[in-house]
């Protein structure tokens, strides 16, 4: 039996992949990398693309990937997977939102805090003018 | 018999607020086992990120990632990890209580900080307090997503990079058990690299491109797994704690029915009593 290398697909959110694999095919950043068993220890980033399995045998598995990072050891081959498209401007734009998020949410004057805040002064305020009649019309 | 009317409503009232919190208490239950799911997920990439990372930190490449410095304390970033609704119990009361005590902290050591809240509740409490927030994000649901959290986790980073804030923290609750759930504070940024047993012999990774293009990627990435993590962690936390006040509010609106129905027993036994007694005097006096 040819010798085979362990693979692991993860993502954040989930197990994808975990098995065994004769050649492991991953679009590396600086171009697709074939990964056999017993490789040297790689790391790398990956680029949007396919991850392709090959099971012995003739047999494939394929994955696809938005990006993500490869980790080879001599017996594991380890991909972390993006669930997210990621780009340097898209992480910015993301940062940029949520930041915006925060200011909208300080300066918003109707936030809920306020409306229940508002709510409770007219309810005080509602309660003085009441008593102050009633002082009114006794007198 | 005006007395056992109300009662009998009031005893109405109850039963319908138990059916409500009965209701909630089993959303919840179910809602749990899906978000410790999600939990079990999360694991193996954070695990296997946290050891590669835990290798880069003390496997000493050339270039060193300022993620991995340490620096003198002027101001620190808080990331914290808050529920959208409440009606959970203490969960985010204790968590701002472990945050107020760590501000304490800081502010006696003159470090100043700002925050980035995940989490409505997050939100309004440190805005009331006049915290200085970032970013934030709010509204992610049962099942949040990565992408959700890239955003404010990235508005921080970006932050520590400029050399505007020297640490990250992050406090979140930890779900121990559907009993328990702790709020714990841990620091993001500087990375603490992880000790490993692999490392006694000193080997590295062939880097490719090069390694500030792979430390960069895996570092950010790293940090987004920890505060998605604790997110998903904290959905867990949520619906655990709301099941278990709902557990209690159903209970107390049992022993609350059980109570009524007594008063309202007694009520009607002093009404037919008082008839009787009325009968037999108009009849004596006949």
């Amino acid at each position: 039996m040819a010798m085979t290398i362990h693979v692991d697909i993860v993502s954040a959110e989930e197990q994808i992949f975990s098995g065994a694999a004769e050649m492991v095919y991953a679009p590396a950043v600086m171009g697709e990398v074939g990964i056999a068993p017993r490789h040297t220890p790689l790391i790398s980033p990956l680029k949007p693309g396919e991850v392709r399995l090959d099971m012995g045998g003739g047999k494939e598995e394929f994955f696809f990937i938005s990006g993500g990072i490869l980790e080879v050891q001599p017996h594991v081959v380890t991909v972390l997977s993006d669930t997210a498209i990621r780009a340097h401007d898209l992480d910015e734009a993301a940062a940029l939102e949520a930041k915006k998020r925060a200011e909208d949410a300080l300066h918003d004057q109707m936030s809920d805090i306020e409306i229940a805040k508002a709510r409770a002064e007219i309810a005080a305020a509602a309660a003085q003018i009441a008593a102050i009649q009633k002082l009114k019309i006794k007198r | 018999m005006a007395g056992a009317k109300e009662i009998r409503t009031k005893i109405k009232s109850v039963q319908n607020t138990a059916k409500i919190t009965k209701a909630m208490e089993m959303v919840a239950a179910s809602k749990m086992r899906r978000a410790q799911d999600r939990m079990h997920a999360a694991r193996p990439y954070a695990e296997k990120i946290k050891k590669v990372v835990g290798h880069l930190g003390s496997a000493h490449p050339e270039y060193k990632h300022p993620f991995l410095l340490e620096r003198p304390l002027k101001k620190v970033g808080l990331v914290v990890v808050t529920t959208d609704r409440g009606l959970c119990g203490g969960l985010n009361i204790n968590l701002f209580k472990r945050a107020l005590t760590e501000l304490e902290k800081w502010e006696q050591h003159q470090i100043k900080f700002e925050a980035v809240t995940i989490g409505g509740k997050g939100l309004s409490f440190f805005k009331r307090l006049g915290v200085n927030i970032i970013a934030e994000a709010s509204h992610l649901g049962d099942t949040p997503e990565i992408t959700d959290i890239i955003g404010p986790v990235q508005a921080m980073l970006q932050e520590y990079e400029d050399g505007e804030i020297d640490a990250i923290y992050l406090i979140s609750n930890h779900f121990v058990n559907t009993m328990t759930q702790q709020a714990d504070i841990t620091q993001l940024v500087p990375v603490e690299p992880a000790t490993d047993e692999a490392l006694a012999h000193h080997w590295d990774y062939i880097y490719e491109p090069d390694s500030k293009e792979v430390l960069d990627s895996l570092l950010d990435r790293y940090i987004e797994s920890l505060v998605y993590k604790a997110v998903v962690e904290n959905v867990a936390c949520e619906m655990a704690a709301r099941m278990i006040a709902m557990k209690s509010a159903t209970d107390n609106a049992g022993e609350l029915i059980k109570e009524l129905q007594l008063i309202y027993n007694k009520e009607r036994q002093a009404a037919i009593t008082q008839e009787i007694s009325e009968i037999v005097g108009g009849a004596a006096a006949v």
